[in-house]
């Protein structure tokens, strides 16, 4: 393939793992925004989403569709609940002191990763999509009568991707929305701007610091059970996207959700491009040294405001 | 003084202890207890940051693995004999420490975690690329016949136990010195109250840095005598689990005491050994560790010991 068609063909697999990751860094943004905690086990989160659609879709059998939308509500209600379960035997125990919570949700990583290997076991298995179809798609070239469109060999994508691209845009507009317009997102920007306040107001604070664990939770896994079906369902998956997301929610200004969203599309876009036409290792190299100096030198991430 | 003299008797009985031991235990467990000394240096030089400067780093496989790697390397490709390979093990991890330390300190709590964490992370990334040299995941061997340091084969076990024990006992007779110094003392303080201590006219950055300096040659020499006694060098032990393993000795055994990081040591690598008997997933054990212990003893086994017992414990 020419470098052109190549490059749109990269692009697109970038636009998919973008829209994956917004997804779930949102999930770790609002946790680290409103408790003001590190959650590490947010990569276990979404590996647990993966396997309980792998789960709930094997047992229901019938149309592969059944079971994926199924396990498109069930797998993040579930991982909510086990979030906002550890939240309350956990987190709120130590007072969500954040050093003590990182080493806690460390030790909650290994639980939840070594109890799935237990069950699950260590195979990677797959989840079908409820619709894949191939659609190949136009590039253009120059001739001597002006551009013409024509069909490159191996430049396509399946109707899956797409859906998975359009699903992420319209939770993260309904997240937003729920966030700035319903009562429930009032409760917790207030919590988020003065806990202590929000508290003598009456807002059961404890309640909806669990609610956010699980909403976070619930994020991650929904962007599991959204890319399953593109890559298979396994012990170890949480590791990578964990990295990748600590790297977006840094770079676009810790607990911000519009600077987490840009960061996710041009950390995803570019990993995407640079692992197709260097190597994979050196992208991971370069991302996590620019997350170490964006730390040491503008603490506030590339898009977020200098704290007052 | 008293405090320095008690510090050091203490140090040497527990020395002498673990001398006697050899001859005690079957051959299994005194293997498995060299194994352990060596770990225990790497937790102690970890305890220096994180118990007694109140540092946590989430990085600190990267100077392990400095260390391991400056040792192997010049092993392997250089085919320097141990003494020199040493220093340059050293010097790696004293080099790689002072940047990171340079770098990292110019933030605070969850981002000094971080900062380290990615640090590290690209440590090993940059070790699974340099593949050519280093054979990436799959490591390489050093051989028998180059583990000989001034006329005794390290690969013997006996001589293997001794070795690892005078490291230790060089560690830990150090971390003593250091402790009970004005310096280790200036540590503490920083620890308790970073503003205050500024207040008092320290200059908390160079003591912080200093701190990262010596914790980071620690767990670089605990690196180069883990190659250099089993044999084995690989990216392992540049991952994110050799970067918690530390932690999790220290905070099991107890942060800011001199014994803690080989009580957490011993325990959680008897645990981890038993349980991986039972379960292939015997890192659950080390998951259900440490949240019990962040939420019932933050103090660890040692802290809890000094607290209730033994006021005296350095």
């Amino acid at each position: 393939m020419e470098f052109g068609p190549h490059f749109f063909l990269a692009s697109l697999e970038g636009a998919v793992n973008a829209a994956v990751l917004a997804l779930m860094a949102v999930g770790l943004s609002i946790v680290f925004g409103i408790m003001r905690v590190v959650n590490v086990a947010h990569g276990e989160f979404f590996m647990l989403g993966a396997v309980l659609a792998w789960w709930i879709s094997s047992l229901a059998g019938a149309h592969p569709a059944i079971g994926f939308t199924i396990a498109l509500i069930a797998a993040p209600l579930a991982v909510g609940a086990i979030a906002a379960v550890a939240d309350h035997l956990v987190l709120r125990r130590i007072n969500y002191d954040p050093e003590r919570t990182i080493v806690a949700t460390i030790g909650l990583l290994y639980v939840l990763q070594q109890t799935t290997l237990m069950t699950f076991g260590p195979e990677a298995r797959p989840v079908e999509a409820p619709f894949n179809k191939r659609i190949a798609l136009p590039w253009f070239e120059k001739t001597a009568e002006g551009f013409s469109l024509y069909w490159p060999w191996g430049l396509g994508t399946t109707t899956y991707k797409l859906a998975v691209i359009a699903a992420a845009v319209v939770i993260l507009v309904g997240l937003w929305i729920f966030m700035t317009r319903s009562r429930i997102g009032l409760i917790m920007r207030a919590t988020q701007l003065d806990s202590e306040m929000a508290r003598a107001y009456g807002i059961p604070v404890d309640r909806v610091y669990a609610l956010v664990f699980g909403l976070g939770a619930a994020m991650a896994a929904l962007a599991a059970v959204l890319v399953v079906p593109i890559q298979q369902a396994h012990y170890l998956m949480g590791h990578d996207p964990l990295l990748l997301s600590f790297i977006v929610v840094i770079i676009g200004g810790l607990g911000s959700i519009p600077g987490t969203v840009v960061a996710a599309v041009l950390i995803g876009m570019s990993d995407g491009i640079i692992s197709v036409f260097f190597s994979p290792t050196v992208a991971k190299i370069l991302a996590t040294l620019l997350v170490a100096f964006v730390l040491i030198f503008r603490p506030q991430g590339l898009f977020g405001k200098r704290a007052a | 003084m008293i405090e320095q003299t008690r510090t050091a008797l203490f140090h040497c009985l527990i020395i002498a202890l673990l001398a006697a031991l050899y001859s005690l235990l079957p051959e299994y467990h005194s293997g498995v207890l060299a194994r352990v000394m060596v770990l225990a240096v790497y937790a102690m030089g970890y305890n220096l940051l994180f118990g007694y400067t109140g540092l946590l780093s989430l990085g600190h496989a990267l100077f392990f693995s400095a260390g391991m790697y400056g040792l192997g390397i010049a092993m392997h490709h250089l085919a320097l004999t141990p003494a020199p390979a040493i220093a340059f093990g050293l010097l790696t991890a004293l080099i790689v420490s002072a940047v990171i330390g340079f770098l990292a300190l110019r933030t605070t709590g969850v981002a000094f975690m971080i900062v380290t964490l990615m640090f590290a992370q690209a440590g090993y990334l940059t070790i699974l690329w340099l593949g050519e040299y280093t054979r990436g995941d799959e490591g390489f061997v050093i051989q028998q016949s180059q583990r000989v340091l001034a006329g005794i084969d390290l690969s013997d076990p006996g001589n293997r136990y001794f070795a690892a024990l005078i490291l230790f006992a060089v560690a830990l007779l150090l971390t003593g010195w250091i402790v009970c110094s004005g310096f280790g003392k200036t540590l503490v303080a920083i620890r308790e109250n970073e503003e205050r201590a500024r207040m008092l006219g320290y200059n908390v950055h160079r003591h912080k840095w200093l701190a990262v300096v010596a914790s980071g040659v620690l767990s670089g020499a605990a690196g180069a005598a883990y190659a250099l006694l089993f044999g084995y060098v690989g990216a392992t032990f540049a991952t994110v689990q050799y970067s918690i393993f530390p932690l999790l000795y220290v905070l099991l055994g107890g942060a800011g005491t001199t014994i803690g990081p080989l009580i957490g040591t011993v325990f959680m690598f008897y645990l981890i050994d038993l349980s991986s008997e039972l379960t292939n997933a015997y890192l659950l054990v080390a998951g259900v560790a440490l949240i019990l212990l962040t939420l019932f003893a933050p103090q660890g086994l040692a802290g809890e010991l000094r607290k209730r017992v033994l006021r005296w414990l350095p």
